[in-house]
């Protein structure tokens, strides 16, 4: 039952790695750039990034979906299902990733800037020549956390009819009302690609902290 | 080659420099002294603007550094400063410490960049360490590499808080003599140092600070020997 649908749910597992991959690299550049407005001089521009990090936090990535694919078309800005995904998930991971990007370049030592400031050094030299490179050893592994949590969370690209792991579960398992197999199936299909992700990341962690 | 014009800083409403006036010749090396909050460390920082000043005007090599319109990056360029605590780039090579600003701020080719780093850590003893991180060094080596990555930019005046405050007491003499060695090239300093003995041999001016303002200056001999300040007589007591 399972393994004559296999490969079609394969298939839809690598739809879900590609929103989810789509989502991440998004979720990390928006991210990056609301931790550097956080963290910057201008008031009104710290306001305004931790304002819509509260927001993004304080509601469901469901609604947040439901609000890029459904609302939006009303004032005008119709997306497809798969780059309306990518889009919330990613403007949600990149809500959290600030938070994170925020913690690790805060952890650097306020020496590390002026010594790259008396130097002559631009803001953005700094960041990126000096304080990214340090912060982004601490940053990997809650960001791989975060990695972990967008694989589970591309399922949610189902109710747009992306066909994807979950939504092909659902389609054959209405077909042939064998739930549990396909439910169960489909858990451990996500299960193991979570689990292969985070030993991975520890990997890279190890690698990290022995050249350290 | 700096000229110090009426400077005050605040720290919120902590006032910590209330009027500094001062002017540094070319060549020239200047220690300054005083006890700890005197605002000796501030001072040297405004010189390169890591800290604001309040009001007041500093000039450097001719150029007012204090304009509202200055280029903040290109007079830093030509003022290279020493930490107390190295402030070494610790993802980076010894060799990659001192050669990363001259390539991305001077825009020099990486093979420049790198003979300058190597000339330099020759002239502070360290060529063999090049190829080593800083955390593999000891205090007084990270140090000697601070200097040499600030002398890469070939600034015209050096800046220095406290040098040797963080070392153990055998690694000192090691960065003092490096130090000496600038100075003997006839390259600006000024240094902010509680090393005494190198104050009276290689500086040829002493500033002594207080509460915010230079309570007394002059010849190292002058200051050590016959401070007309009470201040600074009580404050030499309790150090030498």
């Amino acid at each position: 039952m399972l393994w004559s649908n296999f490969p079609y749910l394969l298939k839809g597992a690598v739809v879900s790695l590609q929103v989810t991959v789509f989502s991440i690299i998004f979720g990390i550049i928006l991210g990056l750039f609301v931790a550097l407005g956080r963290l910057s001089g201008a008031r009104i521009i710290r306001f305004v990034c931790a304002a819509f990090v509260e927001f993004i936090r304080g509601t469901p990535l469901l609604v947040q979906i439901y609000i890029v694919y459904f609302a939006l078309p009303q004032l005008g800005v119709q997306l497809d299902p798969i780059p309306a995904g990518v889009l919330a998930i990613g403007i949600n991971s990149g809500a959290y990733n600030s938070e994170i990007f925020r913690g690790g370049i805060q952890s650097i030592d306020k020496g590390q800037t002026e010594a790259a400031r008396s130097q002559g050094m631009t803001y953005w030299q700094t960041m990126r020549y000096v304080i990214l490179p340090q912060a982004l050893r601490r940053i990997i592994p809650p960001l791989g956390n975060e990695f972990v949590t967008l694989i589970k969370d591309s399922s949610l690209v189902s109710i747009m009819s992306v066909h994807e792991l979950t939504f092909r579960a659902k389609l054959v398992a209405a077909r042939t009302y064998n739930y549990f197999t396909m439910y169960i199936g489909t858990a451990i299909i996500y299960f193991i690609m979570t689990f292969i992700t985070s030993k991975l990341l520890g990997l890279l962690e190890r690698r990290l902290r022995i050249s350290d | 080659m700096i000229k110090v014009d009426n400077l005050h800083k605040y720290f919120g409403r902590l006032e910590v420099l209330k009027g500094v006036n001062t002017e540094i010749k070319a060549g020239e090396v200047v220690v300054i002294l005083g006890p700890s909050g005197s605002g000796k460390s501030t001072l040297l920082r405004c010189l390169n603007l890591l800290e604001k000043p309040t009001s007041g005007k500093i000039w450097v090599d001719g150029q007012e550094v204090t304009h509202p319109k200055v280029n903040i990056y290109k007079v830093r360029e030509e003022i290279g400063m020493v930490f107390q605590q190295f402030n070494l780039y610790p993802h980076l090579t010894v060799l990659k410490n001192i050669a990363l600003a001259p390539i991305k701020v001077r825009q020099k080719s990486k093979e420049e960049a790198d003979s300058i780093a190597l000339q330099l850590l020759d002239r502070v003893g360290l060529s063999e360490k090049a190829l080593s991180y800083p955390r593999q060094l000891s205090g007084g080596q990270q140090q000697r590499v601070a200097i040499a990555r600030a002398m890469a930019m070939q600034p015209k005046v050096m800046l220095f808080d406290e040098p040797t405050s963080a070392l153990d007491p055998e690694m000192i003499s090691e960065v003092l003599n490096v130090m000496k060695d600038l100075a003997s090239e006839g390259i600006t300093m000024v240094c902010v140092t509680h090393e005494m003995g190198f104050a009276r041999e290689v500086a040829d001016r002493v500033l002594f600070i207080d509460g915010g303002v230079i309570v007394e200056e002059g010849r190292p001999s002058e200051i050590f020997n016959n401070p007309k300040s009470e201040r600074t007589q009580l404050f030499l007591s309790k150090i030498l």
